[in-house]
């Protein structure tokens, strides 16, 4: 089951009716009764307003960006700067670390959103024009296909290639542990780590959108990011998924019915 | 140098000199941070305001660097050239956009970029509270870059934005001014 974003939603969608809903079981039983009149300005459906040439998200196609180029150098200075941000405001790396997944986390979910949009677009697209054909968002059911998106799909869309490793824990204690290996991390390029943080990994970033992601599945887990350097890849970094107990009790259940 | 050689710089460095990134990694990146702001300070929107045109300010006074060394142009005989340079070249280059430049005063002192595109604010939609459509300027970052990369080259300027589609208006416009020209070599304001 999905957590709650543990974030404040830049979207507006999901609030906008909050104070219209007079059916909701919390304010039929206690509260006190809402005043049945409208506010003194009635309010359109949405209180926001549109440009008259509509160029609102909504009349914008979301495959528009898909093939989109920007600078590295951007995202780099975008990213030393959320970094810095969240520096001022934490003590010590595990502490910063967190902050970096917490950023990451509502990313997750939403890239998930548009992760199932384009696989059915391209893939009823491919099948010409048919509609009938078209087939319903391959949500995954099971650990393996969830991870399979993560280090495919999700992996091209962030950064235009796929992770380069996924491994399963070998050790019997630990089989809802799985790990997935970025030789050289696009978001630590341009990162060099002062000696007193060198634990620190500011691919904690993308944990969190890991997480958002499995989260957003339904798959409970919890993310963290490693420091594996090889003499090859220095930045090298594991990821590492442990997935709830639930999940894995679901894990067991789904194998003997057999689902894929 | 005319707008068209600008342009033509532009998009030669583009294609020949830049690592590229998606898109998207730098919308959803720069959203973050938006909203990670707004949730730290209680939407007080002015205060986020303030805050991303610091981090721009920061990320300008580095920035121009850069700039520099990709597109190896020199100065800029007045600030009109100035203008273009910022859109057609340094816009191009960062964020491969590059908004119009207009509306100029008589005195040559100000002028405008308006956005037909912006890639900060792809797949935004600013909170329906009442009041982040008035207060928020959601790519105020942009302003705090402009101001740190041309204190860095002798230039004091003021800019902020004046519309924004994500506001409800018809085009997204930041005002630019100039302040003077730094005559001394000052060390750069501690931000």
């Amino acid at each position: 089951m999905a957590a709650p974003p543990r974030h404040v939603s830049m979207l507006s969608i999901s609030n906008s009716n909050s104070n219209s809903n007079a059916g909701t079981p919390q304010s039929t039983s206690s509260e006190k009764p809402q005043t049945p009149q409208p506010p003194s300005t009635p309010q359109p459906t949405s209180g926001l307003r549109v440009p008259s040439n509509r160029k609102t998200i909504y009349d914008r196609h979301l495959n528009r960006s898909r093939n989109a180029e920007s600078s590295r150098a951007s995202f780099a200075y975008l990213f030393a700067e959320m970094v810095a941000y969240a520096q001022r405001r934490v003590k010590g790396i595990q502490d910063l670390e967190k902050k970096l997944n917490e950023q990451g986390y509502p990313l997750g979910l939403r890239l998930l959103d548009l992760l199932f949009y384009r696989s059915t677009s391209t893939s009823s697209s491919a099948l010409s024009s048919s509609s009938t054909s078209s087939s319903p968002p391959n949500r995954p059911l099971r650990i393996l296909p969830l991870l399979h998106l993560i280090h495919g799909p999700l992996w091209r869309l962030l950064f235009q290639r796929s992770a380069d490793a996924l491994e399963h824990s070998v050790s019997p204690d630990t089989p809802n542990e799985y790990m997935i290996t970025d030789n050289d991390p696009l978001v630590n390029t341009y990162i060099s780590v002062p000696r007193e943080l060198n634990m620190l990994n500011c691919a904690a970033f993308i944990a969190g959108v890991i997480e958002g992601v499995c989260d957003g599945c339904g798959f409970e887990a919890k993310v963290s990011a490693h420091n594996q350097p090889t003499e090859m890849w220095p930045s090298r970094t594991v990821f590492l998924l442990r997935f709830g107990d639930s999940v894995m009790e679901r894990e067991k259940v789904l194998e003997r019915a057999g689902v894929k | 140098m005319s707008a068209t050689k600008a342009s033509r710089i532009g998009e030669e460095i583009w294609k020949t000199r830049i690592d590229k990134v998606n898109a998207e990694l730098v919308t959803l990146t720069y959203g973050t941070i938006v909203a990670q702001l707004c949730q730290d300070y209680n939407s007080d929107y002015q205060e986020v305001n303030k805050q991303l045109e610091k981090m721009g300010h920061n990320i300008g006074m580095r920035l121009i660097e850069d700039f520099l060394a990709k597109s190896g142009v020199g100065r800029c005989a007045n600030f009109r050239e100035t203008a273009d340079m910022i859109a057609k070249v340094g816009f191009k280059i960062f964020l491969n956009v590059a908004p119009t430049v207009t509306n100029w005063t008589s005195d040559n002192n100000q002028f405008s970029l308006i956005f037909d595109e912006n890639p900060l604010a792809d797949f935004v939609e600013l909170p329906d509270d009442g009041r982040a459509q008035d207060e928020l300027w959601f790519s105020n970052i942009l302003c705090g870059v402009l101001r740190g990369a041309l204190e860095m080259v002798q230039m004091q300027i003021e800019a902020h934005f004046v519309s924004d589609v994500l506001r409800g208006d018809d085009t997204t416009e930041m005002r630019v001014s100039l302040v003077r020209y730094i005559e001394d070599e000052m060390p750069p304001e501690e931000e």
